[in-house]
């Protein structure tokens, strides 16, 4: 080729902005349109002044439980990633380090590989009648639960790769000091494997936050997620576009946060489940 | 490794003292047994348990159920035997052929593309040293983006009246298009949204595929002259191969679950152009109560989820593509 390098390198810029820009402008549209009023968005204008009337409407309308629906997602989130994480890691290292048969392994982990490929609301529909029959319908152990299985077998992978990189020869040296199966685990190899904890729990977490299928199923109103919540501005009689875009722009500000604060441990637990 | 080989090594000729003259107890060694039994079920037992309960046991609800009719009045339901007429009135189910056919449809474009995009972009930030964490970083956002989120962005995007793509269009002199509106585009227009939603996640495992490359194989493809083009065929794709079996695998297990943008967008619509597996699903078992039909559907939609794994297995097994 021809081409110096340095104009090489300008066009690979320029093709990588452009590919950017594909990406944010439409998120940074809709985070404008929930700063538009109704009308404004309506008529197509370029240039809008600046309005709060609809986070307003979203947050504090009489109407709207949108607090209430961004608490439970919270809440949700927040303790399915626990139940998952501790049940995953404590899995995880059963399977590689204590003395199961090999089948019993294969057979646990092939199932929740299997388990992982089903669509989430062919399960649903089972999980909607068995919540009933114990009486958890509409309620967030309900979700809570189903998120927690839902996620259990990407947190049995990733762990068992983060598990299976902590030394045999370190486990049993601390055997041999007389540590017990807690301390082990407690003192050996939680501190190893702390930044594989914080990878799966990042993932984890986003994607209890983003479930739409499985909360939709199992909620009611007042337990309703964010992403049901806002499903249901684009069902209204009427779409209420700018409501919805300002619920939207609400929605995506634990994602940024993590991406912002907990880019590495995104990357490392997305690479680490594919490529490992 | 070096540093843990050598610390093996090392634990090793420490371990091998003490544990050769097996002067402990055989008291002790039954109680370690013991211990070590207890630990390894307790440890197990959450993840067993939570799998027991809300995987086996619905598998098995929902195919007890899917040989009943059950019938709901006042939030009471009553169960009449149905044989297997659940499973023989799906293959009269128009809704659900179309939900099959569109979603291999989908699946397989919108996978295809995504891999697409995500391989150029990949190799393109491998070709720039500076700005590649930022453009890394942008690249990321619409994996953690919510499927419904993104299924209400385009939904103002592609809208006739006032969305940002018909403005854009019209700027080149294009007439409007009712992007989601029409039988004509509906399906593309959902699989284009969802390559803009995946298309970073591919993005990213290539990036950590080509990153991970041995340099020394193209300094010797420049020795001997490749161009580029030769070296992205003969160098590049067989060595990411594996990489690219992983991901094509992960996203069309993915693709084959869509749910959410289609509720969103287009709800299945317009006719059944849009109608997917899942959305076929969540209508007749949700929204009009066919809870016997709906398990049978659910039963269906299992079995050929693990007729394609077998399948990607057996091609697995038969290319060797992965270690």
């Amino acid at each position: 080729m021809t081409t110096s390098p340095r104009a090489r390198a300008l066009a690979i810029h320029a093709l990588l902005i452009a590919a950017a820009l594909l990406v944010l402008i439409p998120v940074v549209w809709v985070v404008a349109a929930g700063f538009r009023t109704q009308i404004s968005l309506l008529s197509g204008a370029f240039w809008f002044t600046p309005v709060l009337k609809n986070f307003n409407e979203v947050l504090f309308s009489k109407t709207s439980d949108f607090l209430v629906n961004y608490r439970n997602s919270l809440v949700v989130g927040t303790l399915s990633t626990l139940i998952c994480l501790v049940a995953a890691t404590l899995a995880a290292w059963s399977l590689n380090r204590m003395s199961w048969p090999r089948w019993f392994v294969h057979v646990f982990l092939g199932w929740a590989l299997v388990f992982h490929m089903f669509p989430p609301l062919a399960l649903a529909s089972a999980w909607f009648t068995i919540m009933r029959t114990v009486g958890l319908d509409n309620t967030l152990t309900a979700v809570v639960l189903a998120h927690t299985v839902l996620n259990l077998p990407m947190a049995l992978w990733l762990m068992g790769v983060f598990v299976r990189d902590v030394p045999v020869e370190l486990e049993e040296a601390a055997r041999l000091d007389g540590a017990t199966t807690p301390v082990l685990l407690w003192r050996i190899v939680l501190p190893i494997i702390a930044p594989g904890l914080a990878a799966t729990a990042i993932l984890t977490f986003v994607f209890s936050w983003n479930d739409f299928g499985v909360a939709l199923t199992l909620t009611m109103k007042q337990t309703a997620t964010v992403p049901v919540a806002i499903a249901k501005f684009a069902q209204e009689y009427e779409i209420l576009y700018t409501q919805m875009a300002a619920a939207a722009a609400l929605s995506i500000l634990p994602a940024l946060v993590l991406l912002i604060i907990g880019q590495r441990y995104i990357v490392a637990g997305l690479t680490q489940g594919a490529v490992k | 490794m070096k540093p843990t080989a050598s610390a093996t090594a090392h634990i090793a000729a420490v371990v091998a003292e003490p544990s050769a003259p097996a002067s402990q107890s055989s008291a002790s060694d039954f109680q370690r047994g013991l211990d070590e039994r207890l630990w390894r079920w307790l440890t197990l037992s959450p993840a067993l348990l939570l799998l027991l309960a809300l995987s086996v046991l619905p598998l098995a609800n929902l195919f007890a159920t899917s040989f009943f009719t059950v019938s709901w009045s006042g939030g009471h339901s009553s169960f009449s035997a149905a044989g297997l007429n659940n499973y023989r009135a799906l293959a009269g189910d128009t809704l659900f052929r179309a939900g099959i056919l569109n979603t291999i449809l989908f699946a397989l474009f919108a996978v295809g593309g995504q891999m697409l995009c995500g391989f150029v972009l990949a190799l393109l930030c491998t070709g720039v040293t500076r700005g590649r964490l930022l453009y890394r970083t942008i690249f990321i956002l619409p994996i953690l983006v919510p499927g419904i989120v993104v299924g209400a962005i385009w939904k103002l995007l592609l809208n006739f009246d006032f969305g940002l793509v018909n403005q854009a269009i019209a700027l080149v002199g294009i007439d409007p298009l009712n992007w989601l509106g029409s039988a004509n585009t509906a399906l593309a227009s959902v699989i284009f949204v969802d390559i803009w939603h995946w298309t970073p996640f591919c993005f990213l495992l290539f990036l950590a595929g080509l990153q991970s490359l041995p340099q020394d194989v193209y300094e010797a493809a420049k020795i001997d002259g490749a161009s580029g083009w030769q070296e992205l065929t003969y160098v590049t794709l067989p060595m990411m191969l594996p990489t690219i079996m992983v991901t094509f695998a992960f996203r069309l297990v993915l693709a084959f679950k869509v749910f959410d943008e289609v509720y969103l967008l287009t709800g299945g619509g317009p006719g059944t152009s849009t109608q997917v597996m899942s959305f076929t699903l969540y209508q007749r078992f949700f929204r009009e109560d066919q809870t016997g039909y709906g398990s049978a559907m659910s039963v269906a939609i299992i079995f050929m989820t693990c007729i394609l794994l077998s399948a990607a297995f057996a091609a697995r097994g038969r290319t060797g593509a992965t270690k």
